[in-house]
Parts: structure tokens; sequence; C-alpha cells
């Protein structure tokens, strides 16, 4: 194939252990907060969220991003297929997200405070 | 033949054919098509779970509760230490995919052939963890009892520490059995009859002055709500049903029946997808053993099934996040 004689490969085992290393000490690092779940960051909130939360959605898209920039390679793909296929996934997934989340919370209040009998 | 050449003026320019675009090979691309779109129908399962937690944001189960078990460690509490195995199980076998890419730029058959065989054990590992922690899901541990209203009531000591049914409920001499299809002519088929019955575990409960009920709302220090001796009586006489032990689709011990349905369907559409991607795998090793991109003078076909065995990984983390984390 045109790919593999155009392109010249360089071997970059290092970065793969590299991103393997952060990897790991990412999933340790949210395996640890899970399990002591420190009380100043449960008790904080943001934007309705508690800080742990936070901390762990905010730590899933770092490692999301670097698996799909090292090893799935988009680091090396033409910035067209970069773009199609990051920002499709991150638009639709936000809005689908904003949608679902906000009507269920909104059906909570209704089984909560509207004349709804649920448990009987 | 001179008649079929048509020369169109515009060769070696964008429209002139022969071009890739966006400088990725077809199946390259076809690949990335299907990921996209198989991205978006996991984030239709999450999204769906966190619509009906959003729902039941005051009942949800508390994920260290339900999902606590570790191998060889029997009535230990070992909340996420299953699951944080799982995952470095899932990252170490992209890390060896991903070498085996690697390799193949570089034509090392040995070595692509040795990575590929590491990434297959890697995900048969998670494959048979995966139905472990299924296992263990189904069969469940302390049970609990369901109440008119859909609820479940589980059970604590005095300290708040769960107490399974089997441990208190109460021998009565009533013995009933699931029909069968030689009971009646017309008869097909019949719920299995639990362990216990309802009256067995009433009268358990009310013999053991310590126990005490805990329901599945979260109090304002977001723990489960337990209710007193006697409140929990009432409860009890009050709107008890039926007992439950472990998960199916329809009733689970841990909290909404909807926790289960999305377990199953979310980590088990994942699982499948890990399955299919060992197979995959499978085949293509064969096909490296074999020769077959050596003579072809190119891994591009390593690489293709790496960008699935990735995305698989990739989805995983997310899975972690939602079902255990959070």
């Amino acid at each position: 194939m045109a790919h593999s004689t155009t392109h010249h490969h360089e071997s970059n085992t290092k970065r793969i252990w590299f991103v393997f290393a952060l990897l790991s000490v990412v999933t340790i690092v949210e395996v640890i907060l899970g399990i002591i779940k420190p009380d100043f960051l449960v008790d904080t909130t943001f934007l309705a969220m508690k800080l742990l939360n936070w901390i762990f959605i905010i730590l899933t898209i770092y490692k999301a991003y670097y698996i799909a920039w090292a090893f799935m390679h988009l680091e090396g793909e033409s910035k067209g297929l970069r773009r199609a296929v990051v920002w499709s996934s991150i638009f639709l997934i936000s809005y689908l997200m904003f949608i679902l989340l906000t009507e269920g919370d909104y059906i909570f209040d209704v089984y909560k405070n509207g004349q709804v009998a649920w448990d009987f | 033949m001179e008649a079929t050449v048509i020369r169109t003026g515009t060769e070696g320019k964008t429209w002139g054919g022969g071009n890739e675009p966006l400088k990725a090979s077809y199946g390259k691309m076809m690949m990335w098509f299907f990921i996209v779109s198989d991205a978006l129908t996991f984030s239709g399962f999450l999204a769906a779970y966190g619509f009906s937690r959003f729902k039941f944001i005051d009942s949800w189960p508390i994920a260290d509760e339900v999902f606590n078990h570790f191998p060889f460690l029997h009535g230990v509490d070992a909340p996420m230490y299953y699951v944080a195995f799982m995952t470095f199980i899932l990252i170490f076998s992209s890390v060896t995919m991903v070498l085996a890419v690697d390799a193949g730029h570089h034509m090392k058959k040995g070595k692509v052939t040795l990575y590929m065989f590491l990434t297959i054990i890697g995900g048969a590992i998670f494959v048979g963890s995966q139905a472990w922690e299924w296992k263990n899901f189904i069969k469940g541990e302390y049970g609990a009892v369901t109440t008119n209203g859909g609820n479940i009531l589980q059970f604590v000591d005095a300290d708040g520490k769960r107490v399974a049914i089997a441990d208190f409920v109460a021998e009565l001499p009533v013995t009933r059995v699931a029909n069968q299809r030689n009971n009646g002519i017309w008869f097909t088929e019949n719920e299995t009859v639990s362990e216990y019955t309802i009256e067995e575990v009433k009268a358990g409960f009310a013999a053991n002055e310590n126990i005490l009920v805990r329901t599945k709302i979260f109090d304002e220090n977001g723990e489960k709500t337990i209710l007193s001796r006697e409140e929990s009586i009432s409860k009890l006489n009050a709107e008890a049903i039926g007992v439950v032990q472990g998960a199916n689709l329809t009733e689970n011990e841990y909290g909404p029946p909807l926790f289960a349905d999305f377990f199953f369907f979310i980590t088990g559409f994942h699982g499948f997808h890990v399955l299919s991607g060992v197979i995959i795998n499978i085949i293509i090793f064969f096909n490296v053993i074999l020769g077959t991109y050596e003579r072809r003078g190119s891994y591009e076909m390593v690489e293709k099934v790496g960008l699935y065995w990735h995305f698989v990984d990739l989805v995983w983390v997310f899975v972690f996040t939602f079902f255990y984390l959070v």
C-alpha cells in the first residue's frame, strides 16, 4: 500500500510506555479518591454536582484524550479527520446529555413535589 | 483499447482519482466511521442511565456496596479493587495492542505476533472478570424485601451493618413449591419461588430485636435512611409483599430495577464488544503468523483492529466512571 511507503514511521515505544504510566497513575488516583471519598470534596458542590464527581469526570476525559491521541493515533491523522471525529462526537453527546439529564431532574421534581403518588 | 482510455485532464489533481480523503486509507476511515457511530450508541446508553439516575437521584444504589467482591476474599468488603484490576487489564492490553501496531510499522513479524498474543490474553481475562462480576451481581449478597410501591427494604443491625435475610429468617412449616407443567393441564410456566417467604422474614424480624429496616432513600448526610424499630415493624407489616435475592431484569435487591437493567445492558454491550474484539484479534493473529501481512507488505490490518480495540478500552473508561465512581 502507498501508505507504508510514503510515511516513515518513527518508533514511539517510549511515548507508549509514558502514556501507559500516565493512565495508570490517573486510574490509581481515581480509585483512591473513590475509596476514601474526602469529606471536603463530597460536601462541596459546584454547579449542583459534588466536587468529587467533577474530578472523576475531568480525569476520565483526560484519560480519553490520551487514549484517542496516543493509542488511536489521532495526533498523527490529518486535521480534518481529527476534527470530524472529535467535534461531531462532542457536540452530539453534550446535547444528548443536556436534554436527558435536565428531563430526568424534572421528572424527579414532579415525583417529589407534584401530585403524583408512586410509593403506595 | 485506445477508445476506453479517458483523459480528463485532472490526473494528479484533487478530483483526479487515486486520492485518499483526509489522508487516511479507505479501511481506516471506515473504521473511524464505525467508531464514531458506536460511540454515539454507547453515549445513548450512558445518557439513558444518567436520565434514570437523575430521576431516582434520592434512591439510587451506592456502587461501593453493590460491587464489593474480590476473588478468594469471601465476605471481605473490598469495594472498587476488582473493577480497578479489570481496568488495568484493559489498559494494559491496549498498550500491547499499540506496541503491536508499532512493531507492524517496522515489519517485525515476531514482535507483532507476541504483542497480539498478549492483547488476546488480556481481553480474555477481562471478559472472564466481567462474567464473574455478573455472577456476583445476579446471585446477590444480603437479600431484600420488596414493597407494594416497587421499592425495596434492606436490613441492618444496630451498628448500621448490613444483615443478610438468611441470618435471621424464621423457619416456618409452610412449604410452597413452584408449579410445574405436570401440576395442571393448561399450565405452562411459573416464576421461581424465592428461597424464603415474606412470612418467614416477618416472623424472623419480629423475633430479632436488634434488626432494623434500611430504606433506599438518602438522608441529608448522603447515607441510606435507617428506620427506628417501631417504624421498621410498621413499614414491614404494611408494605412488604415479597423477598428478592440478587438481581434480574425485573427486580433486584440493590435498588430501583432500572439499576440492574442498565448494568446488564451497558456492561453486557461492552462485554460483547470485548468478546468480538478478542475474536477479531485472534483472526488477525493467525493472519500475522501465516505471513499474510508480510506478503502484503503492510501491517495496516493490525492498525485497524487496533483502533477498534482502543475504542473498547475508551468506552470502558467511561463505563468505569459512571457506574463505579460517580
